[in-house]
Protein backbone atom coordinates (compact mmCIF):
# COMPACT_ATOMS: atom_id res chain seq x y z
CA UNK A 1 0.00 0.00 0.00
CA UNK A 2 1.28 3.72 -0.72
CA UNK A 3 -0.16 6.09 1.65
CA UNK A 4 -0.54 9.41 -0.91
CA UNK A 5 0.18 12.98 -0.22
CA UNK A 6 -1.96 14.35 2.49
CA UNK A 7 -4.66 16.69 0.59
CA UNK A 8 -5.50 19.69 1.47
CA UNK A 9 -9.08 19.94 0.33
CA UNK A 10 -11.80 17.51 1.55
CA UNK A 11 -11.83 14.21 -0.60
CA UNK A 12 -15.10 12.07 0.92
CA UNK A 13 -13.58 9.29 -1.42
CA UNK A 14 -9.98 8.87 0.66
CA UNK A 15 -10.01 6.62 3.54
CA UNK A 16 -10.30 8.01 6.80
CA UNK A 17 -7.62 6.04 7.99
CA UNK A 18 -4.37 4.98 6.20
CA UNK A 19 -1.49 2.80 8.03
CA UNK A 20 1.36 2.24 6.17
CA UNK A 21 4.20 0.07 7.35
CA UNK A 22 3.47 0.58 11.20
CA UNK A 23 6.08 -0.32 13.13
CA UNK A 24 6.61 0.14 17.10
CA UNK A 25 9.73 -1.25 18.76
CA UNK A 26 10.11 -1.11 22.55
CA UNK A 27 13.64 -2.03 23.11
CA UNK A 28 13.76 -5.87 21.93
CA UNK A 29 10.13 -5.85 21.61
CA UNK A 30 8.44 -5.85 18.63
CA UNK A 31 4.73 -4.39 19.13
CA UNK A 32 3.85 -3.91 15.78
CA UNK A 33 5.16 -5.13 12.70
CA UNK A 34 5.19 -3.89 9.25
CA UNK A 35 1.09 -3.02 9.81
CA UNK A 36 -0.57 -1.59 6.76
CA UNK A 37 -3.94 -0.84 6.43
CA UNK A 38 -6.69 1.61 5.39
CA UNK A 39 -10.52 2.01 7.09
CA UNK A 40 -13.32 3.60 4.37
CA UNK A 41 -15.48 6.39 6.12
CA UNK A 42 -18.56 5.14 7.08
CA UNK A 43 -17.51 1.76 7.99
CA UNK A 44 -16.68 -0.53 11.61
CA UNK A 45 -13.33 -1.77 11.18
CA UNK A 46 -12.62 -4.18 13.47
CA UNK A 47 -9.20 -5.04 15.16
CA UNK A 48 -8.76 -8.20 16.71
CA UNK A 49 -6.65 -10.21 18.51
CA UNK A 50 -5.50 -11.47 22.11
CA UNK A 51 -3.06 -9.54 25.17
CA UNK A 52 -0.09 -7.88 23.43
CA UNK A 53 -0.98 -8.83 19.86
CA UNK A 54 -0.29 -4.60 19.30
CA UNK A 55 -3.98 -3.25 19.45
CA UNK A 56 -3.67 -0.88 21.81
CA UNK A 57 -0.61 0.31 20.15
CA UNK A 58 -1.92 0.24 16.79
CA UNK A 59 -4.62 2.86 18.06
CA UNK A 60 -2.30 5.01 19.78
CA UNK A 61 0.11 5.54 17.32
CA UNK A 62 -3.05 6.65 14.84
CA UNK A 63 -3.59 8.82 17.87
CA UNK A 64 -0.35 10.22 17.61
CA UNK A 65 -0.10 9.40 21.23
CA UNK A 66 2.70 6.66 20.68
CA UNK A 67 5.06 7.47 18.57
CA UNK A 68 6.06 4.74 15.34
CA UNK A 69 9.79 3.44 15.15
CA UNK A 70 8.88 4.02 12.02
CA UNK A 71 5.50 4.04 8.44
CA UNK A 72 3.28 6.48 8.06
CA UNK A 73 -0.54 7.41 9.78
CA UNK A 74 -2.74 9.56 7.96
CA UNK A 75 -6.33 10.45 9.19
CA UNK A 76 -8.76 12.60 7.11
CA UNK A 77 -5.77 12.67 5.03
CA UNK A 78 -3.90 14.28 7.28
CA UNK A 79 0.04 13.21 8.73
CA UNK A 80 -0.35 12.14 11.90
CA UNK A 81 3.43 12.60 12.93
CA UNK A 82 3.59 15.88 11.65
CA UNK A 83 0.11 17.61 11.84
CA UNK A 84 -2.06 15.95 14.03
CA UNK A 85 -3.30 19.26 15.60
CA UNK A 86 -4.92 19.40 12.19
CA UNK A 87 -7.37 16.73 12.68
CA UNK A 88 -7.84 16.31 16.33
CA UNK A 89 -11.01 18.31 16.47
CA UNK A 90 -12.38 16.20 13.79
CA UNK A 91 -11.51 12.52 16.25
CA UNK A 92 -11.74 10.82 19.35
CA UNK A 93 -11.61 8.21 21.63
CA UNK A 94 -12.34 5.84 24.03
CA UNK A 95 -10.00 3.32 26.40
CA UNK A 96 -10.09 1.88 29.32
CA UNK A 97 -6.81 2.82 30.04
CA UNK A 98 -8.11 6.64 30.20
CA UNK A 99 -10.52 8.06 32.74
CA UNK A 100 -11.80 11.14 33.81
CA UNK A 101 -11.51 13.30 36.61
CA UNK A 102 -13.40 11.66 39.58
CA UNK A 103 -14.43 14.58 41.52
CA UNK A 104 -16.22 17.00 38.79
CA UNK A 105 -19.60 15.70 37.97
CA UNK A 106 -20.41 14.43 34.80
CA UNK A 107 -21.86 17.56 33.60
CA UNK A 108 -18.76 19.39 34.21
CA UNK A 109 -16.71 16.78 32.87
CA UNK A 110 -18.43 17.08 29.25
CA UNK A 111 -19.03 20.89 29.49
CA UNK A 112 -14.91 21.15 29.74
CA UNK A 113 -14.12 18.46 26.97
CA UNK A 114 -17.35 20.29 24.67
CA UNK A 115 -15.41 23.93 25.10
CA UNK A 116 -11.66 22.05 24.46
CA UNK A 117 -13.68 20.80 21.39
CA UNK A 118 -14.92 24.77 20.67
CA UNK A 119 -18.49 23.59 20.31
CA UNK A 120 -20.58 26.42 20.53
CA UNK A 121 -24.13 24.99 21.40
CA UNK A 122 -22.02 22.47 24.14
CA UNK A 123 -25.09 22.55 26.59
CA UNK A 124 -27.63 21.50 24.16
CA UNK A 125 -24.96 18.40 22.79
CA UNK A 126 -24.77 17.78 26.13
CA UNK A 127 -28.53 17.23 26.42
CA UNK A 128 -28.69 15.19 23.37
CA UNK A 129 -25.83 12.61 24.67
CA UNK A 130 -27.49 12.39 27.78
CA UNK A 131 -30.64 11.21 26.34
CA UNK A 132 -28.99 9.32 23.87
CA UNK A 133 -26.54 7.57 26.72
CA UNK A 134 -29.21 7.60 29.14
CA UNK A 135 -27.17 9.74 31.60
CA UNK A 136 -29.45 12.35 32.81
CA UNK A 137 -29.58 11.16 36.03
CA UNK A 138 -26.11 10.85 36.06
CA UNK A 139 -25.27 14.56 34.94
CA UNK A 140 -24.92 15.97 38.85
CA UNK A 141 -23.04 12.70 39.84
CA UNK A 142 -19.52 12.97 40.56
CA UNK A 143 -17.80 10.44 37.65
CA UNK A 144 -15.92 8.78 40.62
CA UNK A 145 -19.13 7.88 41.76
CA UNK A 146 -19.85 5.86 38.96
CA UNK A 147 -20.40 2.44 37.93
CA UNK A 148 -18.16 0.69 35.29
CA UNK A 149 -21.10 0.34 33.20
CA UNK A 150 -21.83 3.87 33.92
CA UNK A 151 -18.58 5.35 33.57
CA UNK A 152 -18.14 3.28 30.24
CA UNK A 153 -21.17 5.25 28.76
CA UNK A 154 -19.77 8.18 29.80
CA UNK A 155 -16.87 7.92 28.47
CA UNK A 156 -18.79 7.49 24.98
CA UNK A 157 -20.16 10.53 25.71
CA UNK A 158 -17.01 12.41 25.66
CA UNK A 159 -15.82 10.38 22.39
CA UNK A 160 -19.12 11.82 20.65
CA UNK A 161 -19.20 15.33 22.11
CA UNK A 162 -17.59 16.61 19.05
CA UNK A 163 -19.48 14.21 16.33
CA UNK A 164 -16.22 12.56 15.05
CA UNK A 165 -16.11 11.77 11.47
CA UNK A 166 -12.90 9.54 13.26
CA UNK A 167 -14.01 7.39 16.38
CA UNK A 168 -11.09 5.18 17.90
CA UNK A 169 -12.39 2.67 20.64
CA UNK A 170 -10.16 0.37 22.12
CA UNK A 171 -12.11 -2.41 24.15
CA UNK A 172 -15.08 -0.05 24.40
CA UNK A 173 -17.69 -2.98 26.27
CA UNK A 174 -14.51 -4.87 28.56
CA UNK A 175 -15.42 -5.20 32.00
CA UNK A 176 -18.94 -4.42 31.47
CA UNK A 177 -21.82 -6.67 32.20
CA UNK A 178 -23.86 -8.57 29.04
CA UNK A 179 -26.64 -6.44 29.18
CA UNK A 180 -25.01 -2.77 29.46
CA UNK A 181 -22.19 -4.19 26.81
CA UNK A 182 -25.02 -5.06 23.90
CA UNK A 183 -26.38 -1.28 24.99
CA UNK A 184 -23.10 0.12 24.20
CA UNK A 185 -22.99 -1.94 20.63
CA UNK A 186 -26.35 -1.33 19.69
CA UNK A 187 -25.38 3.00 20.53
CA UNK A 188 -22.08 2.62 18.12
CA UNK A 189 -23.91 1.15 15.53
CA UNK A 190 -26.51 3.82 15.53
CA UNK A 191 -23.54 6.51 15.73
CA UNK A 192 -21.88 4.81 12.72
CA UNK A 193 -25.45 5.20 11.13
CA UNK A 194 -26.88 8.37 11.68
CA UNK A 195 -23.20 10.07 11.13
CA UNK A 196 -21.31 7.77 8.69
CA UNK A 197 -18.11 8.11 11.05
CA UNK A 198 -15.01 5.81 10.48
CA UNK A 199 -14.52 3.55 13.61
CA UNK A 200 -11.86 1.45 14.07
CA UNK A 201 -12.61 -0.74 17.34
CA UNK A 202 -10.04 -2.95 19.33
CA UNK A 203 -11.13 -6.02 20.59
CA UNK A 204 -10.70 -9.29 21.89
CA UNK A 205 -14.83 -10.06 22.03
CA UNK A 206 -15.10 -11.69 18.84
CA UNK A 207 -19.38 -11.32 19.38
CA UNK A 208 -18.81 -8.01 19.59
CA UNK A 209 -16.16 -7.66 16.23
CA UNK A 210 -19.09 -10.20 15.05
CA UNK A 211 -21.66 -7.57 15.45
CA UNK A 212 -20.54 -4.19 14.49
CA UNK A 213 -17.48 -4.49 12.05
CA UNK A 214 -17.34 -4.94 8.14
CA UNK A 215 -13.86 -5.72 8.08
CA UNK A 216 -12.00 -7.77 10.50
CA UNK A 217 -7.77 -7.29 11.05
CA UNK A 218 -6.44 -9.91 13.11
CA UNK A 219 -3.29 -9.50 15.10
CA UNK A 220 -0.61 -11.47 16.31
CA UNK A 221 2.47 -10.63 17.81
CA UNK A 222 2.16 -7.33 16.16
CA UNK A 223 1.78 -8.74 12.72
CA UNK A 224 -1.46 -8.73 10.56
CA UNK A 225 -2.45 -12.50 10.32
CA UNK A 226 -5.83 -11.88 8.71
CA UNK A 227 -8.23 -9.06 7.13
CA UNK A 228 -11.42 -9.78 5.34
CA UNK A 229 -14.90 -9.15 6.06
CA UNK A 230 -16.41 -11.62 8.93
CA UNK A 231 -18.41 -13.37 6.77
CA UNK A 232 -15.34 -14.08 4.42
CA UNK A 233 -13.18 -15.11 7.39
CA UNK A 234 -15.88 -17.59 8.64
CA UNK A 235 -15.91 -19.20 4.87
CA UNK A 236 -12.41 -19.16 4.53
CA UNK A 237 -11.65 -21.20 7.72
CA UNK A 238 -14.57 -22.99 7.18
CA UNK A 239 -15.64 -22.44 10.64
CA UNK A 240 -19.01 -21.63 12.23
CA UNK A 241 -18.02 -18.27 14.43
CA UNK A 242 -15.02 -15.55 14.90
CA UNK A 243 -13.59 -17.32 17.97
CA UNK A 244 -12.75 -20.12 16.13
CA UNK A 245 -11.22 -18.65 13.58
CA UNK A 246 -9.49 -16.43 16.27
CA UNK A 247 -8.28 -19.49 17.89
CA UNK A 248 -7.20 -20.79 14.89
CA UNK A 249 -4.80 -18.02 13.77
CA UNK A 250 -3.49 -17.36 17.02
CA UNK A 251 -2.72 -21.60 17.92
CA UNK A 252 -0.85 -21.02 14.49
CA UNK A 253 -2.97 -23.92 12.68
CA UNK A 254 -3.95 -21.99 9.76
CA UNK A 255 -3.17 -18.26 8.24
CA UNK A 256 -5.76 -16.79 6.26
CA UNK A 257 -3.57 -14.62 3.80
CA UNK B 1 -22.22 22.22 15.23
CA UNK B 2 -19.87 25.93 15.98
CA UNK B 3 -16.26 25.14 16.82
CA UNK B 4 -13.50 27.50 17.36
CA UNK B 5 -10.37 26.51 14.81
CA UNK B 6 -8.30 23.89 16.11
CA UNK B 7 -5.01 25.37 15.10
CA UNK B 8 -5.26 28.90 16.58
CA UNK B 9 -4.25 30.07 20.10
CA UNK B 10 -7.54 29.79 21.69
CA UNK B 11 -8.26 31.69 24.75
CA UNK B 12 -11.89 29.44 25.22
CA UNK B 13 -9.43 26.35 25.79
CA UNK B 14 -7.67 27.63 28.33
CA UNK B 15 -10.45 28.92 29.87
CA UNK B 16 -12.09 25.37 29.80
CA UNK B 17 -9.19 23.97 31.61
CA UNK B 18 -8.91 26.69 34.30
CA UNK B 19 -12.50 26.38 34.67
CA UNK B 20 -11.79 22.76 34.95
CA UNK B 21 -9.02 23.16 37.78
CA UNK B 22 -11.93 25.71 39.50
CA UNK B 23 -14.32 23.13 39.62
CA UNK B 24 -11.86 20.90 41.34
CA UNK B 25 -10.66 22.80 43.72
CA UNK B 26 -14.32 24.23 44.56
CA UNK B 27 -14.94 20.43 45.20
CA UNK B 28 -12.51 19.89 47.77
CA UNK B 29 -12.57 22.22 51.14
CA UNK B 30 -10.02 20.59 52.83
CA UNK B 31 -7.67 21.72 49.31
CA UNK B 32 -9.07 25.13 49.76
CA UNK B 33 -7.72 24.87 53.95
CA UNK B 34 -4.48 23.68 52.61
CA UNK B 35 -3.72 26.37 50.51
CA UNK B 36 -4.11 28.65 53.60
CA UNK B 37 -2.74 26.50 56.09
CA UNK B 38 0.89 26.01 55.47
CA UNK B 39 1.83 29.65 54.42
CA UNK B 40 -0.17 30.90 58.09
CA UNK B 41 1.76 28.51 59.78
CA UNK B 42 5.47 29.23 57.93
CA UNK B 43 4.56 32.79 58.49
CA UNK B 44 3.63 32.28 62.25
CA UNK B 45 6.95 30.15 62.61
CA UNK B 46 8.93 33.06 61.37
CA UNK B 47 6.83 35.91 62.44
CA UNK B 48 7.62 34.76 65.74
CA UNK B 49 11.17 34.28 65.49
CA UNK B 50 11.26 37.99 64.10
CA UNK B 51 9.90 39.21 67.30
CA UNK B 52 12.23 37.00 69.58
CA UNK B 53 15.42 38.65 67.66
CA UNK B 54 13.85 41.83 68.26
CA UNK B 55 13.59 41.34 71.52
CA UNK B 56 16.91 39.61 72.21
CA UNK B 57 18.49 42.69 70.59
CA UNK B 58 17.05 45.10 72.35
CA UNK B 59 19.56 47.46 74.17
CA UNK B 60 22.22 46.02 72.38
CA UNK B 61 24.65 47.66 69.60
CA UNK B 62 23.51 46.29 66.98
CA UNK B 63 19.72 46.41 67.63
CA UNK B 64 18.64 48.54 64.45
CA UNK B 65 20.41 46.14 62.39
CA UNK B 66 19.24 43.26 63.75
CA UNK B 67 15.86 44.26 64.04
CA UNK B 68 15.60 45.01 60.16
CA UNK B 69 17.39 41.95 59.30
CA UNK B 70 14.46 39.94 61.32
CA UNK B 71 12.43 42.19 59.25
CA UNK B 72 13.99 40.71 56.53
CA UNK B 73 13.15 37.25 57.60
CA UNK B 74 9.99 37.19 57.49
CA UNK B 75 9.73 39.22 54.60
CA UNK B 76 11.65 36.34 52.86
CA UNK B 77 9.43 33.93 54.03
CA UNK B 78 6.67 35.43 52.24
CA UNK B 79 8.62 35.64 49.36
CA UNK B 80 9.68 31.93 49.50
CA UNK B 81 6.42 31.18 49.56
CA UNK B 82 5.46 32.81 46.39
CA UNK B 83 8.54 30.93 44.84
CA UNK B 84 7.16 27.55 46.59
CA UNK B 85 3.39 27.59 46.02
CA UNK B 86 3.87 29.64 42.00
CA UNK B 87 5.77 25.87 41.68
CA UNK B 88 3.46 23.53 43.74
CA UNK B 89 0.03 25.58 41.87
CA UNK B 90 1.58 24.51 39.13
CA UNK B 91 2.89 21.22 39.19
CA UNK B 92 -0.05 19.96 41.24
CA UNK B 93 -2.77 20.86 38.97
CA UNK B 94 -1.02 18.94 36.43
CA UNK B 95 -0.70 15.77 38.55
CA UNK B 96 -4.32 16.46 39.35
CA UNK B 97 -4.22 15.03 35.19
CA UNK B 98 -1.78 12.63 36.14
CA UNK B 99 -3.82 11.19 39.17
CA UNK B 100 -7.07 10.92 37.30
CA UNK B 101 -5.91 9.52 34.04
CA UNK B 102 -6.63 12.27 32.22
CA UNK B 103 -3.44 12.77 30.20
CA UNK B 104 -4.14 11.14 27.14
CA UNK B 105 -7.89 12.42 26.75
CA UNK B 106 -6.18 16.04 26.82
CA UNK B 107 -3.34 15.24 24.00
CA UNK B 108 -6.53 14.22 21.62
CA UNK B 109 -8.26 17.21 21.99
CA UNK B 110 -7.48 20.27 20.15
CA UNK B 111 -5.65 21.89 23.12
CA UNK B 112 -2.66 22.34 22.38
CA UNK B 113 0.97 22.55 24.54
CA UNK B 114 1.10 26.07 24.62
CA UNK B 115 -2.63 26.67 25.55
CA UNK B 116 -2.05 24.29 28.25
CA UNK B 117 1.12 25.55 29.91
CA UNK B 118 -0.82 29.02 30.26
CA UNK B 119 -3.98 27.81 31.87
CA UNK B 120 -1.09 25.76 34.62
CA UNK B 121 0.43 29.04 35.35
CA UNK B 122 -2.94 31.03 35.29
CA UNK B 123 -3.78 27.85 38.24
CA UNK B 124 -0.85 28.69 39.47
CA UNK B 125 -1.38 32.32 40.17
CA UNK B 126 -5.21 31.46 41.53
CA UNK B 127 -3.90 28.58 43.88
CA UNK B 128 -1.25 30.84 45.27
CA UNK B 129 -3.17 33.83 46.32
CA UNK B 130 -5.84 31.73 48.02
CA UNK B 131 -3.19 31.07 50.35
CA UNK B 132 -0.63 34.27 49.82
CA UNK B 133 -2.76 37.27 50.16
CA UNK B 134 -4.71 36.48 52.90
CA UNK B 135 -1.00 35.40 54.81
CA UNK B 136 0.10 38.75 53.88
CA UNK B 137 -2.51 40.83 55.74
CA UNK B 138 -2.19 38.76 58.71
CA UNK B 139 1.49 39.63 58.60
CA UNK B 140 0.55 43.58 58.86
CA UNK B 141 -1.78 42.24 61.77
CA UNK B 142 0.31 39.73 63.48
CA UNK B 143 3.60 41.43 63.13
CA UNK B 144 3.07 44.86 61.87
CA UNK B 145 5.14 43.61 58.95
CA UNK B 146 3.74 45.47 55.96
CA UNK B 147 4.45 43.02 52.43
CA UNK B 148 2.53 45.69 50.60
CA UNK B 149 4.50 48.58 52.04
CA UNK B 150 7.51 47.76 50.02
CA UNK B 151 5.72 49.43 46.97
CA UNK B 152 6.42 48.61 43.13
CA UNK B 153 9.16 46.09 44.43
CA UNK B 154 6.92 43.45 45.34
CA UNK B 155 5.77 43.52 41.77
CA UNK B 156 9.19 42.83 40.55
CA UNK B 157 9.62 40.43 43.06
CA UNK B 158 6.58 38.63 42.68
CA UNK B 159 7.33 38.47 38.85
CA UNK B 160 10.95 36.84 39.03
CA UNK B 161 9.74 34.42 41.53
CA UNK B 162 6.38 33.47 39.76
CA UNK B 163 8.27 32.53 36.53
CA UNK B 164 10.71 30.52 38.44
CA UNK B 165 8.17 28.60 40.51
CA UNK B 166 6.67 28.03 36.94
CA UNK B 167 9.85 26.90 35.09
CA UNK B 168 10.66 24.28 38.04
CA UNK B 169 6.98 23.38 37.92
CA UNK B 170 7.24 22.82 34.56
CA UNK B 171 10.38 20.68 34.24
CA UNK B 172 8.79 18.91 37.19
CA UNK B 173 5.73 18.16 35.40
CA UNK B 174 7.84 16.96 32.59
CA UNK B 175 9.41 14.47 34.36
CA UNK B 176 5.60 12.87 35.66
CA UNK B 177 5.11 12.64 32.37
CA UNK B 178 7.89 10.72 30.72
CA UNK B 179 8.65 8.83 34.27
CA UNK B 180 5.11 8.42 35.41
CA UNK B 181 3.95 9.06 39.20
CA UNK B 182 6.82 7.45 40.73
CA UNK B 183 8.56 10.43 40.37
CA UNK B 184 6.14 12.72 42.10
CA UNK B 185 8.00 13.08 45.13
CA UNK B 186 10.20 15.47 42.87
CA UNK B 187 7.27 18.07 42.50
CA UNK B 188 7.31 18.34 46.83
CA UNK B 189 10.97 18.17 46.71
CA UNK B 190 12.49 19.57 44.27
CA UNK B 191 12.16 23.74 45.55
CA UNK B 192 13.89 22.58 48.71
CA UNK B 193 16.99 22.21 47.24
CA UNK B 194 17.00 25.47 45.69
CA UNK B 195 16.24 27.24 49.27
CA UNK B 196 19.51 27.03 50.36
CA UNK B 197 21.24 27.81 47.16
CA UNK B 198 19.44 30.48 46.30
CA UNK B 199 20.06 32.58 49.86
CA UNK B 200 16.45 32.98 51.24
CA UNK B 201 17.25 33.66 54.44
CA UNK B 202 21.20 35.01 54.19
CA UNK B 203 23.13 37.03 52.17
CA UNK B 204 24.93 35.14 49.44
CA UNK B 205 28.30 36.89 50.69
CA UNK B 206 27.62 33.62 53.64
CA UNK B 207 27.81 30.58 51.01
CA UNK B 208 31.71 29.59 50.36
CA UNK B 209 33.01 30.80 46.91
CA UNK B 210 32.40 28.05 44.75
CA UNK B 211 28.53 27.88 45.76
CA UNK B 212 28.24 31.47 45.34
CA UNK B 213 28.97 31.13 41.62
CA UNK B 214 26.09 28.82 41.20
CA UNK B 215 24.15 30.26 43.28
CA UNK B 216 24.26 33.58 41.23
CA UNK B 217 23.04 31.54 38.52
CA UNK B 218 19.39 31.26 40.08
CA UNK B 219 17.49 33.96 39.58
CA UNK B 220 15.88 33.79 43.38
CA UNK B 221 19.06 34.66 44.65
CA UNK B 222 18.68 38.03 43.32
CA UNK B 223 14.96 38.42 44.46
CA UNK B 224 16.16 37.92 47.82
CA UNK B 225 19.35 39.84 47.83
CA UNK B 226 17.31 42.64 46.44
CA UNK B 227 14.63 42.92 49.54
CA UNK B 228 17.64 42.60 51.84
CA UNK B 229 18.95 45.41 50.11
CA UNK B 230 15.57 47.13 50.18
CA UNK B 231 14.66 46.18 53.90
CA UNK B 232 18.05 46.96 55.25
CA UNK B 233 19.44 49.67 52.88
CA UNK B 234 16.28 51.32 51.48
CA UNK B 235 17.49 50.90 48.14
CA UNK B 236 15.79 49.08 45.52
CA UNK B 237 18.02 47.22 43.28
CA UNK B 238 16.63 47.88 39.90
CA UNK B 239 19.94 46.06 38.02
CA UNK B 240 19.04 42.75 40.51
CA UNK B 241 15.51 42.58 38.87
CA UNK B 242 16.44 42.88 35.47
CA UNK B 243 19.57 40.11 35.70
CA UNK B 244 16.56 37.84 37.79
CA UNK B 245 14.92 38.59 34.68
CA UNK B 246 16.84 37.83 32.20
CA UNK B 247 17.91 34.52 34.00
CA UNK B 248 14.58 33.89 34.17
CA UNK B 249 13.51 34.04 30.65
CA UNK B 250 16.36 31.41 30.14
CA UNK B 251 15.27 29.15 32.27
CA UNK B 252 11.60 29.12 31.55
CA UNK B 253 12.67 28.50 27.67
CA UNK B 254 15.31 26.13 28.77
CA UNK B 255 11.92 24.21 30.74
CA UNK B 256 9.71 24.71 27.91
CA UNK B 257 12.55 22.59 25.51
CA UNK B 258 12.63 20.29 28.27
CA UNK B 259 8.88 19.77 28.92
CA UNK B 260 8.70 19.11 24.90
CA UNK B 261 11.55 16.73 24.70
CA UNK B 262 10.05 14.74 27.94
CA UNK B 263 6.64 14.75 26.18
CA UNK B 264 8.13 13.28 23.08
CA UNK B 265 10.06 10.55 24.84
CA UNK B 266 6.47 9.57 26.41
CA UNK B 267 4.82 9.17 23.21
CA UNK B 268 8.45 7.16 22.23
CA UNK B 269 8.08 5.22 25.08
CA UNK B 270 4.29 4.91 24.96
CA UNK B 271 3.67 6.04 28.56
CA UNK B 272 0.70 8.83 27.72
CA UNK B 273 -1.87 5.82 27.35
CA UNK B 274 -0.73 4.35 30.61
CA UNK B 275 -0.25 7.44 32.91
CA UNK B 276 0.45 6.12 36.49
CA UNK B 277 3.27 4.54 38.43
Amino acid sequence: MHIAAPQSAYDPAAPAIEVEALTKVYKRLVAVDQVSFSVARGSVTGLLGGNGAGKTTTIGMIMGLILPTSGKVNVLGVDMLRDRRKVLARMNFESPYVDMPHRLTVRQNLEVFGRLYGIGDFEIRISILAKDLALEDLLDRPSGQLSAGQKTRVALAKALINEPEVLLLDEPTASLDPDTADWVRAHIEEYRRSSGAAILLASHNMQEVERLCDRVIMLKEGRIVGDASPAELLARFERSNLEEVFLDLARGRRRAQ
Amino acid sequence: MNRAAPQRFSLCRVGAMLRRYLYLLRSSLPRILDLIYWPLVQMLTWGFLQTYLAKASAGGPSVGRLGLAAGALIGAMLLWDILFRGQLGFSVSFLEEMWSRNVANLMMSPLSIGEFILALMAMSIIRLSIGFLPVTFLAILFFGFNLWGLGVAVGFFFANLIVTGWAIGLFCSGVVLRYGLAAESLVWTIMFLMQPLACVFYPASVLPKPLQAFAWILPPTYVFEGLRALLIHHTFHADLMGEAFVLNMILFGAAVLAFRRMLQDARRAGSLLQTGE
